[in-house]
């Protein structure tokens, strides 16, 4: 076993590990910490992947941006009340295997059919700037843009709900 | 077996390591003496001087007072997260230091310690990871102030980050990369940054000073409001680790300013506008960059003791509706232009 | 009153010249006087009339004037004066003329420094002096006996030597 895969175990069993820990952990803001680590060890495993543009981006957006407002929003919310796994109503604690179950199933069924290329250097993901980039903005403009403005709609959406007549 | 290339290698990452924590480590203290001088010099007063020549031992007083000092433990934290959240404020601000080239080459040792591709991503990426162990410090405490400086540094840190990555595009636009050592290097050929995007090197400071903390947005401390903020329940060393960490977080901004707008180690004349060939050219180069982070340094502490804090509406509109525009329109002319220099 | 909002000009909007301005202004107070004293080195100008540590005094013929009337344990607010009334000396000059105290306690950690007792010694025998640096380890040490009073007093210069006269 030589270091690369002594890493990848390592990244792959806290990953797992770590988004246990999100759903057994009592208390949301610790679930919440634990995405974070999910996050990062996720970031390890593109790094491993020679992917760093990409683990970067993982770590900026996801830990550095949206978790950070996870936070915030749990922070105010107060949960006082741990919340433990076992409290769920029966229908949540037998759905959640079912469904763990189905996905897990259909995630195996399409790994044992697809077939996998053999990784050449000209397959090889080079995960500088410019590979990442470029496809952004020519074979994939269109679906960008369009995700774009679903974003700018979610966004202005959401101030006319919150906003309130009595404050203009 | 020492000039085994791969060994060596080693010997110079590990020297570059205790280089650069040796020199924060020290250069940290200092600068909390250097913010107490020059605050009394600005006020017309003495400042700490007792404590060895001109006050030179002041720090290491300071730290062996904080480290004798009781390590109070309330029993309403969270005790892991309390614990973690001083570390988590000072882990970014080092591990960002491991992609800024403090100089070009000392012989046949280049001087950054990891020559990263996209090291600008790295340091936001890391950076952005400070405001956890605020907000965290805020929450773990369970209490009022330290929490209500918690989310205040929250909210503060996000809005200003965004401002802080588009300060940065039209810079990556114009030298076309995210290598802080290409950067530089495009600085020795073509002359600071700073004069090419004065706009952008105006917003990227301000916006350091909101996510340090700094006067004019130090909100998550405000001592006259929140007596001090997320680090009301801290004692001892946690605090302490505070305390270096909001100063080590200052020492990374002046470090980012210095490589993105202040050409880094480099001076615009020869010997000094070239990587160097030689060990003095070399030494001189970390020589220039230290002095350059230190006249920031010194700009940080100059601007928080003579601007008042901004109210908090006042914060988020500027972030929001001031500088974020403008950082838009800032990378729009800055792309015009260059168009029109690409095309006529 | 309602105090009408100053309209403000683009430049005073902007801000920034404003800044500018003031760090301009705290550059220029670096290098200017500082107004800090130097304490134990320096010490500050007291005024005429500066009460400090009370003590008691001796005559210009090296008595102790304090005659033990207790006027002045009496008249302290805070009771920081204790007096033990004793007699002179069985012989000598002075012998059986007045009284004279066995000790006279001053605790340094209630005295507020009214210069009550001052005022109210009939014998002026006691007098405020210009000290005030009277910190001490313990509570015991706070409290200054006769010995130290009439040492920190000395001998004060009067025209009336009373003890002449009888």
């Amino acid at each position: 076993m030589n270091a690369g895969d002594a890493l990848f175990l390592f990244f792959s069993l806290a990953l797992v590990l770590s988004a246990l820990m999100v759903v057994l952990s009592p208390n949301a803001v610790v679930s919440a910490l634990y995405l974070v680590l999910v996050f990062l060890f996720t970031a390890g495993l593109y790094i491993l992947l020679q992917a760093f543009f990409l683990a970067l981006l993982q770590v900026l957006v996801y830990a550095g941006a949206i978790m950070v407002l996870f936070l915030f929003v749990m922070m105010v919310l107060d949960l006082r009340k741990p919340c433990r796994w076992w409290d769920g109503n029966l229908p949540a604690l037998m759905g959640g295997p079912l469904v763990g179950l189905a996905f897990g199933a259909a995630v195996w069924a399409t790994l044992r059919r697809t077939v996998w290329p053999e990784a050449t250097s000209e397959t090889l993901f080079r995960g500088d700037l410019a590979a990442v980039v470029t496809p952004l903005f020519s074979r994939f403009l269109l679906p960008v843009e369009i995700i774009a403005l679903l974003l700018l709609v979610a966004t202005i959406g959401v101030v006319v709900l919150t906003r309130r007549e009595d404050h203009p | 077996m020492w000039t085994d290339p791969a060994i060596l290698e080693w010997i110079f990452i590990l020297v570059k390591i205790i280089v650069i924590f040796g020199l924060v480590l020290s250069i940290v203290p200092y600068t909390v003496l250097a913010e107490r001088r020059i605050c009394a010099w600005i006020q017309d007063r003495v400042g700490p001087n007792r404590v060895g020549f001109q006050g030179l031992l002041q720090p290491i007083a300071d730290a062996l007072k904080l480290m004798l000092k009781e390590d109070m433990l309330s029993n309403h934290v969270h005790k892991v997260v309390f614990t973690l959240a001083p570390a988590l404020v000072f882990m970014p601000s080092l591990m960002v230091l491991a992609v800024i080239p403090w100089g070009s080459a000392i012989g046949p040792m280049t001087c950054v310690l990891s020559d990263m591709n996209a090291g600008m991503l790295f340091a936001l990426a890391v950076a952005s990871f400070s405001v956890y162990g605020i907000a965290l410090a805020g929450w773990a405490s369970n209490s009022k102030y330290p929490f209500l400086g918690g989310m205040r540094s929250a909210a503060q840190m996000i809005s200003y980050e965004v401002c802080l990555g588009l300060s940065l595009v039209p810079l990556f636009m114009q030298t076309g990369s995210l290598n802080l050592s290409a950067i530089v290097e495009y600085q020795t050929q073509h002359g600071w940054l700073m004069l090419y995007h004065p706009v952008a090197c105006f917003i990227f400071i301000t916006s350091l000073f909101a996510e340090c903390n700094r006067t004019p947005f130090d909100l998550p401390e405000a001592e006259q409001e929140l007596v001090s903020g997320y680090n009301i329940e801290y004692s001892s060393l946690k605090f302490g680790l505070f305390f270096l960490g909001e100063y080590a977080n200052m020492l990374v901004a002046s470090a980012l300013v210095t490589t993105l707008f202040l050409g880094g180690w480099s001076l615009p004349f020869a010997p000094f506008n070239a990587p160097a060939t030689v060990i003095w050219v070399g030494l001189a180069h970390v020589g220039i960059f230290v002095a350059k982070v230190c006249a920031m340094l010194f700009l940080f502490i100059w601007v928080r003791w003579t601007v008042p804090r901004f109210r908090y509406d006042q914060l988020m509109a500027l972030g929001w509706k001031v500088f974020f525009p403008l950082a838009l329109v800032n990378i729009v002319v800055v792309a015009v232009i260059m168009a029109c220099r690409a095309n006529l | 009153m309602i105090v009408e909002r100053p309209k403000l000009t683009i430049w005073d909007r902007l801000y920034m010249p404003q800044i500018l301005k003031g760090m301009w202004i705290t550059l220029k107070h670096i290098p200017m006087k500082r107004f800090t004293r130097q304490y134990p080195e320096e010490t500050p100008p007291l005024p005429k009339r500066y009460r400090g540590v009370p003590t008691l005094v001796r005559d210009p013929e090296q008595r102790v004037k304090c005659v033990a009337c207790q006027l002045c344990e009496f008249v302290c607010p805070p009771r920081a004066i204790t007096v033990i009334p004793g007699f002179r000396a069985e012989t000598g000059p002075d012998a059986k003329v007045e009284k004279e105290p066995s000790d006279f306690i001053i605790d340094m950690a209630r005295c507020i420094y009214c210069g009550l007792c001052e005022e109210a010694c009939p014998e002026e025998a006691i007098f405020l002096k210009k000290d005030y640096a009277m910190a001490s380890y313990t509570r015991e040490q706070m409290k200054l006996h006769k010995e130290k009073l009439l040492e920190l007093g000395g001998i004060h210069e009067d025209r009336i030597c009373k003890w002449k006269k009888k």
